[in-house]
This record gives C-alpha cells, structure tokens and sequence, in this order.
C-alpha cells in the first residue's frame, strides 16, 4: 500500500478524488489459454507468495483442485472437456480476478478504502477496511471474491500489486512454463495477444481471439481464446458488465435519496413554522370567545 | 368530568412497550443501515463499534424490529382498514396539512394518514425482511443467484428509503399534534384530545362507557 499511496484511481464508498497525482502505465496479464498446460505451477507460485494454504480439498473427478476458488485459492485452474467442433476439446482456464477497469465490487463495496483501484489498473482489495458484508461478490460479474469464514474479511487476486509496485511480474507468470501466461503492458499485451490471435487462425481456429470485455471497461486480465465467439465454453460470461441493478441499487439513486431524506425533514419544519402546532382547542377558550363578540 | 382531565386510556404499557421496541430497534437499524447507505453516513458506524461490528449488528436489530412490528401490527390491523370517511379525509389533504382540523371527516382510532403509514410500513418491512435475508451473507446469501442477491439489495434500499420517509412523516406528525407522543409514553389522552383528533373513536368509546 505505501508504495502506490500516490497513484490511486479509485477508491470504493469515497465521494472525492483520492492521492492520484502520480500515473503509472496500465498494466496486464494475458492468459493465452492456447498454450497452456493445466500443470498448475502458477497455483502454487500463487499460493507460496502470498503464503497462503488452503485446505485439502476432495476429489471430484477432474484434475480441477481445489474445486472453487476460496479465501486462500486466488487462482485456479478450471478444466472443461467441451465438443465445440463435433471432437473433444480439453480446455483449460486460470481463473481468477480480471482486474475491470469498470469493477463491480468497488462501485458495490459500503466501505471507504475497502477496494481501490491503482493507475497501473490493479484492483485490490484492502483487507483492514473490510467489513464483510459480501457486496463485492454481489456486483462482480465474475463470481470472483470470496469471503473467510476465518475472519469475514474479502479476498480475491491483487494480481500480486506488492510485486508490481517494485517492478517485479506477478507470481504466476514468473512460474509459467509455457508462457501462457505473459505480463506487461496493457498495450503490448494486446499486441502480443492480437499476434496469438492471428497464428490460431492459421492454424484453423477460426474464432480464435481476445477476450477483453468492453463491458466492464476493458480488464487487466485478458485471454487469447480459441473459441472467443463462445466464452461461455470457457465459463465467461459473454458480455460481462456491471449489472443495470446494482447500477441503480448504487448510482444517482443514493445521493437522490439523500436529498429526499433531508428536504423531507426540512419541509417538516417549515410546516411547523408556518402553520404552528396542533393544538387541542380548549372549549373554555371557545367560551370565552364567544363572550367576547 | 372536565375534559382536560386525562381519562381515556389510549395505549395500554403493554402497546406502549412493544411501539417502542419497534422504535429503538428502528433507529438502531436505520442509523447502521444508513451508515452503509451512503459514504457520508459511514462515520456512522463508530455508533456501532465499527464497520464489521456495524454489519453484523444491522440485522439482529432489523429483525427484532420486525418480530416486535408484527406482535403490534396483530393489535392495531382492524384498526387501519380505511372507510369511506377515510377517502373524504385524503381528499381534503390540503385541509390536514393548513392545521383546519375542524373541517375534515371525523377520524376514527387513527386517522386516514395514520392508516396509510400503518401500511406501507407493513409493505416495506416485508421486503426488507425478505431481500434482507437473501443479502445477509453470513448464513444466507450464498444460496440464492446472483441476480437474486442484486435485486434484493436495489430492493433492500429501495424498501429502506421508504420506511425511513415514512417515519420522518410520523415523527413529524407527532411532534406537531400536541399530545401524541405523550399518549405513547404515559397512555392517556384527554377527552378534548380525542373528540378533536379522532372524534369518531370517542364517539365509541364514550358509548361504550355508557
């Protein structure tokens, strides 16, 4: 966090800008899903940066472990055995955060400071202002944070920005062993990618391409698929994008609400200014008026 | 019998008790569930104990408040079916809101504007009950859909927005009608208090006595 005090592009539930002054260059991970392997090296760099052990988990019949991400997994390799072209296709994904540009959870997260959103395009999640209350994984449209059950704090990918921040690559591209994996400039990462891209289609794969979606912004993760025109082979959603209900659910609606709230009170007042109490009317003092005239 | 003697039992303690768990509960929930409403309420959540401790108060008090509305809602339902007096009494609003009391249909146990909170009170703490569970992430969230959980915390807010109007206008309200509140803290009115307020409830009860 010290080290990139400076160069924040966003800063969940904070009204003003935050210590932005310093840009960095956008940054980004491909994942070029064509030269993987499933050896799951970039799992374990993951897992012994960030000093972190999962539980054992079990078996389900696929060589995916552990079985979701979780807490301690913030990357896993998801394995689909798909019949895209009439002949199996083993494809396998690492998953995990996709660093939106647009992020869901930080338009989502109740918590000053929680997530923030560095210029380099890393999203990262600041475990100390985290209250817990799982609104990132309600706007994420990845399915990706997840909650400890250890200490109800949120926890997801930094795209190892500890790293970054001194000029290093995240873990798991430093473990790759094909160089599926790739880390660099946004734009050089698109380049690189777009070359992937058209040796696929050499090679036969037709709709091979970039997923990079749009919808949220552009990512700082993105894939060089054989199938980009089917996504959901992969189990990514086609058109990801922060969803028109927790736009509204967090959009102009609150501050709206907020001025609803205190012109009500101020219009009470008024009221009461104007017309005065409601008093019960005292027949003695009716009496006595008509006394009077 | 002088009419500025308080003689009528309005409240019985045992209403009075349960109106104002509903109340404290209501502005423990209010005051946590703003704090997380919106970034400028959030220092909100030191009267809590914090951000975690603010989240994991908010729904034991939403739902203490919600068993405690139900408990008052069982006692006062009949009470709030509106009549045809009630439809005059909307219809003359500007009448209610210009203090012309004296020109407005006779009201009953509460009146047209009391009914109506009384209602979409009910309306809104069942939504907040519903949607509330299907966020509270702790026991529940995880098993209902995304969109589920999304819509539930639009509708959460939504619902919350209006159950908080809707109590600025009774605090309002009872704060302008001299008397009201405290009929809900000692339980007694005066005879003048009824027969000008809700004159057909004191119709009944004085008919009741004879």
């Amino acid at each position: 966090m010290p080290l990139q005090s400076l160069d924040i592009a966003a800063r969940s539930a904070t009204t003003l800008p935050s210590p932005g002054i310093r840009r960095t260059e956008e940054v980004a991970k491909l994942i070029d899903i064509s030269k993987c392997i499933g050896c799951k090296a970039c799992q374990a760099a993951c897992m012994e940066w960030n000093d972190l052990r999962d539980e054992v988990g079990f078996n389900f019949g696929s060589y995916q472990n552990p079985a979701d991400l979780t807490p301690a997994s913030w990357t896993l390799m998801r394995f689909y055995e798909v019949e895209p072209a009439g002949h199996l296709e083993w494809l396998i994904r690492k998953d995990g955060c996709m660093h939106c540009a647009e992020p869901g959870c930080l338009e989502a997260c109740p918590s000053p400071g929680a997530i923030v959103k560095y210029s380099n395009g890393i999203v990262d999640f600041v475990e100390e202002n985290c209250i817990g209350c799982g609104y990132c994984i309600t706007g994420c449209p990845f399915n990706i944070p997840r909650i400890s059950k250890q200490d109800d704090k949120a926890y997801k990918c930094t795209l190892c920005s500890d790293r970054v921040a001194v000029g290093l690559e995240p873990a798991c591209i430093k473990a790759c062993p094909t160089q599926a994996l790739v880390f660099g400039s946004k734009e050089a990462m698109r380049e690189h990618a777009a070359d992937r891209v058209a040796e696929l289609q050499e090679r036969g794969f037709k709709n091979a391409g970039i997923y990079d979606p749009a919808g949220v912004g552009g990512t700082h993760v993105i894939y060089v698929l054989q199938h980009a025109d089917q996504p959901e082979l992969y189990e990514l959603p086609k058109d990801p994008k922060i969803s028109p209900v927790v736009k509204l659910w967090k959009g102009i609606t609150k501050p709206l609400a907020m001025l609803a709230l205190g012109a009500s009170v101020l219009v009470g007042f008024l009221h009461y200014v104007d017309v005065g109490p409601n008093e019960v009317k005292h027949e003695k003092k009716a009496s006595d008026r008509r006394d009077r005239t | 019998m002088s009419s500025e003697e308080e003689t009528i039992v309005r409240y019985d303690a045992s209403e009075r008790i349960n109106h104002w768990i509903v109340a404290i509960t209501f502005f423990l929930s209010s005051l946590s569930g703003l704090a997380l409403f919106h970034p400028s309420l959030f220092f909100l959540t030191n009267l809590f104990g914090g951000g975690p401790w603010t989240r994991i108060l908010h729904p034991w008090t939403g739902i203490v408040m919600v068993v405690a509305f139900v408990l008052m809602a069982k006692w006062m339902w009949r009470d709030n079916y509106l009549n045809d007096n009630d439809r005059r009494w909307l219809s003359q609003i500007s009448d209610v809101i210009g203090n012309r009391e004296e020109h407005l249909p006779p009201a009953g146990r509460y009146n047209a504007g009391q009914k109506i909170l009384f209602w979409v009170l009910v309306a809104s703490l069942a939504l907040l009950l519903l949607s509330g569970i299907v966020m509270w992430y702790a026991y529940f969230a995880l098993y209902f859909p995304l969109w589920v959980r999304q819509s539930a915390a639009a509708i959460h807010a939504l619902a919350a927005f209006v159950l908080v109007e809707g109590i600025i206008v009774h605090i309002y309200a009872s704060i302008w009608v001299k008397g009201s509140i405290h009929a809900m803290v000692g339980g007694k009115v005066t005879p003048a208090w009824a027969r000008q307020h809700h004159p057909e409830w004191y119709r009944e009860i004085s008919e009741g006595k004879a």
